[in-house]
């Protein structure tokens, strides 16, 4: 195989990893804009996905139907979750709700690790066949899948936030809450559909991923934290930002693995973090500099 | 000003009870399980103090304080096993390594603000963590270190056993405790805090405030390196696990459970949280026979999510308003009556 070929089938297994990494990052980003909370529980959310797909496949349900009930599922217990823990802790200071999200998170995989144990498990990717040559690489047909959802769904998500009412009413409690109050539009709920919108974008990053890799109770902590670091690389409150910084931390992430050593993967993706925070410390896609007192 | 003069006699009151007590405890509770989880609450509570100074009084939040930990544990597993030197020198070694390594990193770092800032130090521990668990000739690799690290010893006296440890560890916290205490009523303590309050305000009555935050987070990571130091010899083997992204978190959920305002809060949340984790692993086989630790996690998230909810400023704080409620609605009860 030649240097062209590597680096081509690096790349092409960052994207994958990228699309991924993209869908938990505009979850992030959205709940962020939203409510002003950084979630470390949405890394569990993507778990969930991919356990729920697990279990419904298991027992004989088709894939398209699993995948629905399983989004669904997903977004009824952070529906429940924002009700019951978030929306009662107002007093709480932005530290004290991180806890809480982490608290939360805690709570998630306890239960996980209850009900499925520490088993891997795998889920049949959705469509049959053998590996499809592009170039001199070659990828499995689910990557397409990944690929195909991340573009499809992030396409939704934007005409939803530019061109629906619902949207603009979410746009409008980002740039200012108490103005969007005044408008008759309620933040309470707002911040709810924020979370259940956020939680169905990465519980379908945790379904189209389980055929990849095994599907594990604690996979949702690397997925949460890698989400985290590709929103910040796109600036934390753009959309768009999200979905660049996630396929450039995949693409970073498997060419340094590639190239420079496997174990150091996932240092050298937070190496070139640091760098970019110091010297772009808004983000690539941040308005950086000026805050109001 | 009468005022204040009483309220610093009380706090060195407080110290000395508090001193009393720490001496006391050992004595009471002889048995080697009770010792040794004391000893570990005493060393996580001098991580968790310096991270309290940072969060509490300077605003900054790091999620990146056991890499720090582990710094000073390495450094002193490290230089101790490998050239037998005196325990003290690596400790020494490792705290000013350790609080080099933080002023240089956040030099660049503290331009950051909020969530950047988080991140910025997420991302410091965990790079040091995958550096312990890559640099197999040096760190002995994810199975940890192999040689044997040697046992603190105080003139000819080896710290051995848990008895004399708690003593040992137990005076390093109460000294850190009383630096801390110094720190947050000097000059510098009354500038951290104006930081919190507003950095804008501070800035323009002429408070540096890059210089104070920088030398409020080395200070931590100093307290981190000697804490990390202090487990090394303890355990006396030391793995890149107890030094990973978990230990940060639990680390800043310490802080917070605790409260950040008060300089006592650190050593009640390390406890609370211990203690906490300590009894559900007893309490809940008892309740649910065929339970395995899943069960406590849950419980243990649970309760967290529980207390951040109802008491969002922390054991201490939240208590004592509680405590003032229920005294102002009391005379107020009185007064109708």
């Amino acid at each position: 195989m030649s240097l062209a070929n590597d680096i081509l089938q690096y790349v092409l297994g960052g994207l994958t990893m990228g699309g991924i990494y993209a869908l938990v990052a505009v979850g992030f980003v959205i709940i962020h804009n939203v409510t002003g909370i950084i979630n470390f529980a949405q890394g569990e959310f993507v778990m969930m996905g991919a356990m729920f797909m697990v279990t419904l496949t298991g027992i004989g349900l088709p894939a398209p139907a699993a995948i629905i009930l399983s989004v669904i599922l997903v977004m009824v217990v952070v529906g429940l979750i924002e009700v019951g823990a978030i929306r009662s802790a107002k007093r709480a200071s932005p530290v004290s709700l991180v806890i809480i999200t982490i608290g939360i998170s805690t709570v998630l995989r306890g239960m996980a690790l209850l009900i499925w144990g520490t088993n891997p498990y795998k889920v049949a990717p959705f469509t049959e066949g053998g590996p499809i040559h592009i170039g001199g690489a070659s990828i499995v047909p689910q990557v397409l899948w990944v690929i195909g959802t991340t573009a499809f769904v992030l396409a939704l998500t934007f005409f939803l936030f530019e061109y629906t009412y619902f949207g603009k009413a979410l746009r409008a409690c980002v740039v200012n809450k108490y103005a969007a109050q005044l408008m008759g539009i309620s933040p309470g709920k707002m911040s709810f559909f924020a979370f259940i919108f956020s939680a169905a974008l990465s519980a379908l990053a945790g379904i189209v991923f389980a055929p990849i890799t095994f599907a594990t109770y604690d996979m949702g902590l690397m997925l949460g934290l890698k989400g985290f670091v590709a929103a910040v690389l796109g600036g934390l409150s753009s959309t768009p930002g999200a979905v660049f910084g996630g396929l450039a931390l995949g693409v970073i992430e498997s060419l340094g693995a590639g190239f420079v050593s496997s174990g150091y993967k996932d240092g050298i993706a937070f190496v070139i973090l640091l760098l970019v925070l110091f010297l772009k410390p808004g983000g690539l896609f941040g308005t950086s500099g000026s805050k109001r007192v | 000003m009468q005022d204040l003069t009483r309220r610093k006699r009380f706090r060195h009151l407080f110290i000395l009870l508090f001193t009393i007590l720490i001496f006391a405890l050992p004595l009471v509770l002889n048995n080697n399980y009770y010792l040794s989880v004391l000893v570990i609450i005493g060393i996580h509570s001098i991580v968790v103090i310096g991270l309290c100074l940072l969060m509490g009084y300077a605003g900054q939040i790091s999620l990146g304080h056991a890499g720090f930990y582990g710094l000073g544990a390495y450094t002193s597993g490290i230089i101790t096993s490998t050239y037998h030197t005196s325990p003290w020198v690596a400790m020494l070694v490792g705290a000013i390594g350790t609080g080099i390594v933080a002023y240089t990193i956040g030099i660049p770092i503290f331009k950051l603000k909020e969530h950047y800032l988080a991140l910025a130090t997420l991302g410091l521990g965990l790079i040091i963590h995958i550096i312990f668990v890559e640099e197999v000739a040096l760190t002995g690799g994810p199975s940890g270190l192999t040689r044997p690290i040697p046992y603190l010893s105080i003139g000819g006296l080896e710290l051995s056993n848990d008895f004399k440890y708690y003593y040992l560890v137990w005076l390093i916290t109460l000294l850190a405790v009383i630096i801390a205490n110094n720190v947050v009523h000097s000059r510098v303590g009354r500038a951290l805090r104006s930081i919190h309050g507003s950095e804008f305000a501070a800035r323009s009555l002429g408070v540096d405030i890059g210089k104070f935050k920088l030398r409020v987070f080395t200070l931590s990571a100093i307290y981190a390196s000697i804490a990390g130091s202090l487990y090394a010899h303890y355990i006396t083997f030391i793995s890149p696990s107890p030094f990973g992204l978990m230990t940060s978190i639990q680390f800043v959920v310490m802080a917070v459970v605790g409260g950040l305002s008060s300089i006592w809060g650190p050593v009640f949340g390390v406890a609370g949280i211990t203690v906490l984790t300590e009894a559900l692993k007893t309490v809940v086989p008892q309740l649910i026979p065929e339970a395995g630790g899943e069960y406590e996690i849950v419980v243990y998230g649970t309760i967290l999510v529980v207390i951040m909810i109802f008491l969002p400023e922390g054991l201490i704080s939240g208590l004592a308003n509680l405590y003032e409620g229920w005294r102002h609605r009391k005379g107020q009860a009185d007064e109708n009556s």
